[in-house]
């Protein structure tokens, strides 16, 4: 009698323990496997940046930013692409702020509850992650077609189409950050609903919106499959907007599956510009938002 | 009536301020929400544009252009179902990849990484998000393509080539390129996608729920099985959507790494193609008003709504999440 009940206690407590130890095993592996997965991206991440800088490196050289780009076997440089996206992104990026910026604002300030707020917020989101190449193909349609020929502003209108609702989204979620309280005293002082926007919402989150309008010119540097059909890259130096116009991202795309040897560097060299620029932009914005938490 | 007391309690150049408002307001209001149309307008016009350009091949073809599988310029018969093909081939594939990764990703940032790591952890994955498509396209021809040539399809080929009912998905030459290739550089791409929207879900759970399960005795991972999966699953789902989204309309990485072939075969490494990256390739050699360049825009048009639908049931599903928190 005495003996039985130890006895029954620690085959219970064996089975249990058993239980136990299996799921501690089952743990263990899941584990394992989620670090293994982490692993593997940052290995993806690493091998990326890895093959970028030791392929480029070697033709990042003053002559390779100094020159323009040349038929092969002449020792031609970057300096039109690299010229080229600066003008395209910048003025898409001075065309397309302020229409996301207004809609934004449209969207936190104005539109709580009305059905075109809905609307315009829905198919803004839709832009957000609409293929790009899409894009592409509607400016060709209403800014090429019609010309009959390839141009730098066909390639602005382009890149200004995906910056406006990444601004959208970044000015909507930043400007409902902003405290209703501090709405409200400005308007308790008499200042108009306008000034209380621009001069209280906007400015209080003004990090915020910095951030949204880094992160739209981090992404449209890259963007490579609208301007195939709208600026198409320009093998020499124009900075005309009314002429085709190069681009780093069209000229990866070009030079890379060449057949020359001093081509597929210069693809290598624009790779390791655009992804070193695209990803110094998101981190400056990252750093810079994340002092907006604290 | 609130200007006349005003006036009258402190008189002077006030009574400018009612004025001023009457225009300002209204025109700021307005200028706002005409660029909140203007959004609206975009949107509408990209589709009725793709619409609009490609009802030259809708009204040739008709259906048949979503059910033939030819692609001939010399006959100017052109069908949408090889490309179609590719774009759901390699995005299923990325996301049989992408997701597991990325749940492992996230699990890893919120479950087991201590705070000073899963920050920056979280950062190289989001800057992985950050990478250009295009780089990825040069990264997968020239270090990935090699590789799966040289390793991995020929060990496929040799361990599941003869495999009854597998045969047909791992046999053929080991170029290195196509559908296979296609799906693993999705994979890659789409994967900070949905690992970021899969961390903001199971951080937004509400700590008391994982606690008294750790409480209880479960391990960490009974407690992400029981607890945080069944309660965070319409929003992980709609990640994955979001993810699906961007793998369907990806061209640049594709092209550089998918063979662009229009044929529709079982096997996993013949060389396909998408609807995004045929656009990509053909589009500068159509003539304007050419049957081909109606034929192209009318497949952006078939893409368009892919991916809005893709799109619309993401958001939904995201919505939903977020209304249950």
């Amino acid at each position: 009698m005495s003996t039985t009940m130890p006895d029954l206690a620690s085959a219970a407590h064996r089975r249990h323990s058993g239980l136990l130890r299996r799921r501690r095993n089952i743990d263990h592996v899941v584990t394992a496997l989620c670090a293994v997965a982490t692993f593997i991206v940052l290995a993806a991440l690493v091998s990326i940046l890895f093959t970028l800088v030791s392929n480029g490196i070697r033709g990042l050289t003053f002559s390779t930013l100094t020159r323009v780009t040349t038929p092969p076997g002449n020792g031609g440089g970057l300096l039109n692409p690299i010229i080229g996206s600066i003008i395209q992104t910048a003025m898409a990026t001075l065309i397309g702020t302020p229409v996301g910026l207004l809609a934004g604002i449209y969207l936190a300030e104005y539109g709580a509850g009305s059905q075109i707020a809905n609307a315009v917020r829905f198919v803004s989101d839709m832009l957000l992650s609409a293929p790009s190449i899409l894009v592409g193909l509607f400016v060709y349609l209403i800014l090429v077609a019609p010309f009959g020929h390839f141009s730098g502003i066909a390639g602005v209108a382009a890149l200004a189409i995906l910056v406006i609702p990444i601004v959208v989204r970044t000015t909507e979620d930043m400007l409902r950050l902003v405290p209703l309280s501090m709405r409200e005293a400005a308007a308790a002082l008499g200042a108009p609903r306008w000034k209380v926007i621009m001069l209280v919402s906007v400015r209080a989150a003004k990090r915020g919106l910095m951030t949204g309008v880094l992160l739209a010119i981090a992404r449209i540097a890259g963007e490579t499959a609208p301007l195939l059909f709208t600026s198409l890259g320009n093998l020499n130096w124009s900075v005309s907007l009314g002429q085709p116009m190069a681009s780093l991202p069209v000229t990866i795309y070009q030079y890379a599956g060449s057949a020359y040897d001093d081509w597929v560097q210069l693809a290598w060299t624009s790779a390791l510009l655009i992804t070193a620029g695209v990803l110094l932009i998101n981190i400056v914005a990252r750093v810079g938002l994340r002092g907006e938490d604290r | 009536m609130g200007a006349e007391v005003s006036l009258r309690t402190t008189g002077g150049p006030e009574h400018h301020a009612p004025v001023r408002r009457s225009w300002a307001d209204p025109a700021f209001a307005g200028l706002a929400r005409a660029c909140g149309i203007a959004v609206l307008i975009l949107i509408s016009g990209i589709i009725a544009v793709m619409l609009f350009g490609g009802r030259q091949a809708f009204s040739t073809f008709g259906l048949g252009f979503l059910t033939s599988s030819v692609w001939n310029p010399v006959l100017h018969h052109y069908g949408a179902l090889a490309p179609m093909f590719g774009t759901i081939v390699t995005s299923f594939i990325g996301l049989v990849i992408a997701v597991p990764l990325a749940f492992g990703v996230a699990f890893c940032l919120t479950e087991m990484a201590p705070g000073w790591l899963s920050g920056p952890l979280g950062t190289a994955v989001e800057l992985l998000a950050a990478v250009p498509s295009i780089i990825f396209g040069m990264w997968g021809f020239f270090v990935i393509v090699p590789i799966m040539a040289q390793h991995i399809q020929p060990a496929l080929i040799h361990s599941l080539g003869r495999v009854p009912f597998l045969h047909p998905f791992f046999s053929g030459a080991p170029f290195g390129t196509g559908l296979l290739t296609g799906g693993l550089i999705l994979a890659v791409m789409v994967t900070p996608f949905i690992a970021a929207v899969m961390r903001d879900v199971f951080n937004s759970m509400p700590p008391v729920l994982k606690e008294s399960a750790y409480g209880l005795g479960s391990t960490r991972w009974d407690v992400m099985r029981r607890v945080v999966l069944p309660w965070s699953r319409t929003a992980v789902i709609g990640g994955i959507m979001l993810g699906l989204g961007r793998a369907l309309g990806e061209t640049m990485a594709i092209t550089f790494v998918i063979g662009n072939t229009n044929r529709i075969s079982a096997s996993l490494f013949s060389p396909g193609n998408t609807i995004a990256s045929l656009i990509a390739l053909e589009f500068p050699e159509s003539e304007a008003g050419s049957l081909k360049l109606s034929s192209l825009l009318a497949l952006g048009f078939v893409l368009m709504v892919i991916s809005f639908i893709t799109l619309a049931c993401s958001r939904a599903l995201l919505r939903r999440g977020r209304l249950v928190r």
